[in-house]
């Protein structure tokens, strides 16, 4: 167990260098955690804080670095290691068996019960370690049948019963309700008065506030603050450190005034994949010739926004109209014959089929109207035909309109994708991270794309997690936080950036 | 993901494996080819080591099933409801249903293409033609019928497809034993009564007063049926707006989603026409090969028919060529062993199948490393 009375901190990491192909992750980055807090390790999405905490885990080696547990030099080789060091990581997405119970989870992967495991005994233990911490739990329980705060509390015994006395959790709050957020705060108060050490990642600002002792913000991969008291800092000032300024890179962007409204959505609900409330009231106005931006951490509501306006996912309140078309709790049919056009978040697992060529995933949204069907059957010769002038214009790198589009490039998947959606001529655009994960060349190209998506009068809602992005690219921008449109910006510049960072951290409404 | 994988060993050279940019149209079929040589080979060293002379046997095999025109009719009979089977196979596996229960679609093909003539719905005095085009209705019924169940049961409530058509293949041998043993019985055998002639699928001999060639041959019209079949499905998977949705939703269901396709009509109504394949291989064998309603209908062709989906990489035309391979090996297998080493051999055609897939996705390099 810890002794909080010697000096040396309980986490101290120097120098740590962690580079992903095309992406250095982990610039330098020192960091240092005092027995007994909790320690709120704040940043954007990509800003390197979970590739951080996973190195801290064990389950990736750095480049470079040193890393000492209680004034101990360590190097781990696996996260056996670490765990023997007493560390411990709660992932976002768990790690249990949801046949098995409570119980069955916890003591899974330990040697402790032999052969003959008397689960009774055990089912006490649990129960007793969870009451010490504030955490209500039925150790008989099977794990499918515990709301999603249930389990994260299977994962913090789970990591209690191994000893662990430092304790990583990535987003804990991300999955939760609110009710269940402040019991967890009540349970990680509880574990830090019990001298055990927290890091709580985190990208919510008024969250780290009340929850935190000191708290370290990471932006593209170096540290902005160290450690810092949270006393002694104010949200508006933890946002700048968050988000901070980089130069606005240089788009033309013609004048334009905007045309009639072609999307509208009026107060608008929906619920998320584990149904809970996703999108709140959300009203919004897209013009044609007109590009609005959704800003926001990922996760407040904006892949649930483009689900519902392209019919993937149903509304429970509200509605969304599009000329004459309703399109709230529709199919993904009615949006893409009303003129919707969607570029998806994720461009391998729902843009497109991968074991099928580029001619056929260009073919995905107009096989159903003439020309390109006749009848029952496809005119798969037009198809082609198509399918080498899009390969041309959109300079898609393949061998041939054949290769299958596993083996294409990101880039060139993504203009695969926007080559099927742009031909359409559609008259609303729905373009989710378009530029996410590409390079330099891709992402000009890209933008290139949706400014001309403007020029010939269609309405593009724009998501995206660049900042300096949305703001070159954007008429308008909106702010999405907690499902709610919070703030919104016309004509935007890089002097909104502040502002625009405070909504999407929460921060307005402290 | 496109990164090649290096196995280093001491030698003076390692094996690359990296992933192909694109595939060669030549290359599937010969790896095909080669996957059943190798197969043919391995079953050639178990014959040597349990004793038997593997030259002879081959040779024995290859003389029995296809040694001149009458076995080689013999096996084609053999062949038909293979043919129907694995088309009906293929389809599901396109869209990755695994349907395996075929089987019980054959048998209640056979069934319900009995019920028409058993039930006197179809008289001594019906037209031929009309018959046995009410046969093949209802045996497709029946099929299309016993594929629904599952199908339904997975599009609207998501279990498993692999665990209710397998099970019902159980319940359908039960019922047709119930109708045989109880209700159609002949004496208290396993067997209805024999049908009567308007009822038979004609065999070529019977066209031999026309054209001397077909004199004696075993061959029935249900080959012609396979073979409509398998062009009618041709056209389906690889021209339709509808085999296009197949092909989409089976390799990636999200995208079909995202595409706004009937995800849960389509799997219905592909589990429908699987088992109406089934089906109508039942009432083809009965119809054609035993002419009344048994027990024992077939061989395990239900079975044989995923093999014949996956030797063919579910490609129609191919359908028919792997179905002849087996109708031979079912047919000379018998005049070697019951059981044991034919259905040995099938059982390693289908592995080495499978895995020269890897064959056909990566590129295997030895590279001289020294």
């Amino acid at each position: 167990m810890t002794d909080a009375g010697t000096p040396a901190a309980a986490v101290r990491m120097q120098g740590i260098v962690k580079e992903f192909p095309g992406v250095i992750a982990n610039d330098h980055v020192d960091f240092e955690l005092r027995a007994g807090e909790i320690h709120a390790l704040l940043g954007e999405n990509g800003a390197g804080k979970s590739t951080l905490m996973t190195v801290l885990a064990g389950l990736y080696k750095p480049e470079a670095g040193n890393i000492a547990i209680h004034g101990k030099p360590v190097q781990f080789g696996s996260p056996r290691d670490a765990m023997n060091s007493g560390i411990g990581m709660i992932h976002q997405h768990f790690t249990l068996i949801s046949t098995q119970t409570v119980t069955e989870n916890i003591l899974l992967g330990l040697d402790v019960p032999g052969f003959l495991i008397r689960l009774r005994e055990y089912d006490q233990t649990m129960l007793e370690l969870g009451r010490k911490f504030g955490m209500a739990i039925s150790p008989s329980a099977k794990i499918w049948q515990l709301s999603v705060g249930e389990q994260q509390r299977v994962e913090i015994l789970k990591m209690l019963y191994r000893g662990v006395d430092i304790l990583i959790m990535d987003e804990p709050t991300a999955v939760l309700a609110p009710q269940e957020i402040s019991g967890l705060i009540a349970t990680l108060r509880s574990m830090a008065a019990d001298g055990k050490s927290i890091v709580f990642i985190s990208h919510k600002l008024n969250e780290v506030m009340s929850v935190a002792d000191r708290v370290t913000v990471l932006r593209q991969g170096k540290v902005t603050a160290a450690g810092m008291p949270v006393k002694q800092t104010s949200i508006p000032e933890l946002a700048r450190l968050m988000v901070g300024r980089s130069v606005t890179f240089a788009v033309d962007k013609p004048v334009k005034t905007p045309g009639a409204v072609l999307l509208e959505l009026k107060d608008v609900c929906a619920n998320n994949d584990k149904g809970l409330p996703a999108l709140k009231d959300v009203t919004l106005q897209v013009r044609a010739g007109e590009i609005v931006g959704v800003a926001g951490v990922s996760g407040n509501g904006q892949s649930e926004l483009a689900e519902v306006i392209t019919g993937l996912r149903g509304t429970t309140g509200g509605t969304i109209t599009s000329g004459n078309h309703q399109l709230a709790n529709k199919s993904a049919r009615v949006a893409i014959e009303s003129g919707v056009a969607h570029v998806p978040e994720d461009r391998s697992r729902v843009g497109t089929a991968p074991n099928l060529s580029i001619t056929d995933n260009l073919i995905m949204k107009a096989y159903r109207q003439a020309p390109l069907a006749n009848g029952w059957s496809l005119n798969y010769g037009l198809a082609r035909k198509n399918a080498q002038e899009l390969k041309k214009n959109y300079a898609i790198l393949a061998p041939t309109i054949e290769t299958s589009v596993r083996l294409l490039s990101g880039g060139n998947i993504q203009r695969t994708i926007l080559a099927r959606e742009l031909s359409g001529k559609p008259a609303i655009l729905i373009a989710m991270q378009p530029t996410r994960g590409l390079d330099v060349g891709a992402i000009e190209g890209v933008q290139q794309l949706l400014l001309q998506q403007r020029s010939a009068d269609a309405a593009v809602l724009l998501s995206s997690e660049e900042l300096d992005e949305l703001i070159a690219l954007s008429d308008r921008i909106v702010v999405m936080y907690e499902g709610r449109i919070v703030g919104e910006v016309s004509q935007p510049s890089e002097k909104d950036i502040e502002q625009i960072g405070l909504w999407m951290t929460g921060g307005a409404h402290e | 993901m496109n990164d090649a994988i290096v196995y280093r060993s001491r030698m003076p050279f390692a094996i690359k494996i990296e992933p192909r940019m694109s595939v060669p149209r030549w290359l599937g079929p010969v790896v095909n080819i080669a996957a059943v040589v190798v197969a043919l080979l391995l079953g050639m060293v178990i014959l040597a080591v349990v004793g038997g002379d593997p030259f002879a046997t081959y040779a024995h095999i290859a003389q029995s099933a296809f040694g001149d025109r009458y076995v080689f009719s013999d096996t084609l009979v053999k062949a038909t409801p293979l043919i129907l089977v694995g088309l009906g196979c293929s389809l599901a596996f396109r869209m990755k249903l695994w349907n395996i229960g075929a089987e019980g679609q054959l048998y209640i093909g056979a069934l319900c293409a009995s019920a028409c003539v058993l039930t006197g719905f179809i008289t001594p005095a019906t037209p031929q033609v009309l018959a046995l085009a009410l046969m093949m209705a209802a045996g497709m019924l029946g099929g299309a019928l016993w594929g629904l169940v599952p199908g339904f049961l997975k599009a609207r409530l998501g279990l498993n497809e692999i665990i209710i058509t397998l099970m019902m293949n159980y319940i359908a041998l039960a019922l047709v034993n119930f109708f045989v043993f109880a209700v159609w019985s002949e004496g208290g055998f396993a067997q209805s009564k024999t049908f009567p002639r308007n009822a038979w699928l004609p065999r070529a001999s019977e066209y031999a007063a026309t054209f001397d060639f077909l004199s004696g041959l075993t061959t029935h019209w249900g080959i012609v049926i396979a073979l409509v079949a398998v062009v009618i499905m041709w056209y389906v998977i690889s021209r339709s707006r509808w085999g296009y949705e197949i092909r989409l939703t089976g390799d990636n269901p999200r995208a079909a989603n995202y595409a706004g396709m009937p995800i849960v009509r389509n799997t219905i109504l592909v589990m429908m026409v699987s088992g109406a394949l089934a089906g109508l291989a039942g009432m083809s064998e009965i119809s054609g090969v035993v002419h009344r309603l048994q027990g024992t209908i077939s061989p395990g062709y239900g079975f044989t028919g995923i093999i014949i989906a996956w030797l063919s990489k579910l490609n129609p035309f191919a359908v028919v060529l792997s179905s002849i391979l087996f109708g031979g090996l079912i047919l000379a297998g018998r005049e070697i062993q019951p059981s044991g080493i034919p259905r040995l051999i099938q059982g390693m055609i289908l592995f080495m199948l499978i895995a020269s897939d890897v064959l056909l996705r990566y590129r295997v390099r030895i590279v001289r490393t020294r």
